[in-house]
């Protein structure tokens, strides 16, 4: 029996038996690890709440057979009760782990950066600071740069022309020059690509400064490049709120 | 592998939760075995759940009527409606014999990550019905982990235009027969913003 200890958060559980779960988190070292939590959905559970999604925990594991069986738990960051008191943020967060889940398809492949990704982004979104829009467009964005299909903003995607370019094409990688342009492709407003840009580079005072229509222009072609290149949907990105807080304006 | 009946009756039975191969070849021998009188009433349960249960077009609970036991019981009192999850969820309320109003059974939880949204539960039906008829008060008993709090926080959104209604959540905190050191820090959050004097 080899026992391991990480850092990790949880990013689905499944109902395993009469009380038990399986945890899939994303973790520092370990890359994906699934295992059983035993007992954890008793309400007597020493785990408690802290194997529930979007927690960032400290967990030790022991190697089983076929999954790995959680043996103990201390919480890092609680995200989960502030995410739920907030449905647009909750569901955001929850595109955040359903994209990571799927980016990594390889249980113990180290993904630190892909880790750091998530942690960042569910503590943006457990603050109110920003738009919790902004904030899942921004981890799209460069979760896809993790994955190697970041969309090209600044240069065409085919010939590599200095931009900047007035078409997006999802097939083709991001934005096109006016020759290489595929018939179909979309013709964003220019305030969308800047938000674009900012948003993969970081460039937040940008990002905060654009219009609602940008913003929703920009979350549209992220999340058809994204779902594009993953050939297939995400289950919870339909269901994100995009409505933006006057606020954040 | 068994011979025709013997064999489909052990898939079958290996595509219900929690049973396993071996398991199901136990239940398929045991039935076999068994007084003919049993296995027929089993028979009839299972083809009387599917044909002889509705859902109550009231609360969604499940039923054999259009409308559910609770539903058309007289003395229960109408102003008072408990929302939780799923059907068995009314049936632990109702365990407790301490609540004597509705129920309305959502028929799940906001769960994004399985692709289920606002939609797909039975939250219209919920509004609808607070509309039609004289509620004065919706107990929000959704479970108390990430999927079941979200829940709640959408229908507290929902709910609190609606004129003289109160809306409550199910208290939350420490367990009976636990230990306080292993007691998670949501949990213990719970307990000391929910404590009273004693």
């Amino acid at each position: 029996m080899s026992l391991y200890r990480d850092t990790g958060v949880v990013l689905r559980v499944q109902k395993l038996g009469e009380a038990d779960r399986i945890i899939t988190m994303i973790t520092r070292k370990h890359g994906k690890v699934r295992g059983v939590a035993k007992g954890v959905r008793r309400t007597s559970s020493r785990f408690g709440a802290r194997l529930e999604p979007f927690c960032h925990v400290d967990v030790q594991l022991y190697t089983g057979r076929t999954l790995d069986v959680v043996t103990q738990v201390e919480t890092v960051d609680a995200f989960a009760p502030w995410l739920v008191t907030d449905y647009q943020r909750y569901t955001a967060a929850s595109a955040v782990l359903e994209t990571a889940d799927r980016l990594c398809p390889e249980e113990g492949e180290p993904v630190m950066r892909l880790y750091l990704l998530v942690v960042g982004a569910l503590r943006a979104l457990s603050s109110t600071e920003r738009d919790p829009s902004l904030v899942l467009d921004a981890f799209l964005l460069r979760a896809m740069a993790y994955a190697g299909w970041a969309p090209a903003v600044s240069e065409c995607a085919r010939c590599a022309a200095p931009g900047p370019h007035r078409s997006f094409s999802v097939a083709g990688g991001g934005m096109v020059c006016m020759r290489c342009r595929p018939p179909g492709s979309a013709s964003p407003a220019a305030d969308t690509v800047v938000l674009m840009d900012a948003l993969m580079h970081g460039d937040w005072d940008v990002a905060d400064g654009t219009a609602q229509p940008a913003r929703r222009e920009a979350s549209g072609l992220v999340a058809a490049h994204l779902q594009w290149h993953m050939e297939r949907q995400l289950r919870s990105l339909p269901l994100v709120e995009r409505k933006a807080k006057e606020a954040s304006g | 592998m068994y011979e025709g009946p013997v064999q489909d009756l052990i898939d079958e039975l290996g595509r219900l939760p929690g049973v396993g191969p071996k398991s199901a070849q136990r239940i398929a021998f045991h039935l076999l075995a068994a007084d003919p009188a049993d296995v027929g009433r089993l028979q009839d349960a299972l083809g009387r759940v599917k044909e002889g249960v509705v859902f109550c077009e009231i609360c969604g609970n499940v039923s054999e009527q259009t409308q559910c036991r609770i539903c058309r019981d007289l003395r229960r009192d109408a102003t008072v409606v408990c929302v939780v999850e799923e059907p068995k969820d009314v049936l632990a309320v109702e365990r407790t014999r301490e609540f004597k109003g509705r129920y309305h059974v959502l028929g799940g939880a906001l769960d994004p990550l399985a692709g289920i949204g606002p939609d797909q539960l039975r939250i219209r039906e919920l509004m609808a019905r607070i509309g039609a008829q004289d509620i004065t008060e919706i107990i929000l008993a959704t479970d108390p982990n990430t999927e079941g709090e979200a829940t709640a926080t959408y229908l507290v959104r929902m709910l609190r235009d609606f004129p003289g209604l109160t809306v409550t959540r199910l208290a939350s905190g420490l367990p009976m027969g636990g230990d306080l050191e292993f007691a998670d820090e949501l949990t213990l959050g719970r307990a000391l913003s929910g404590r009273r004097t004693v």
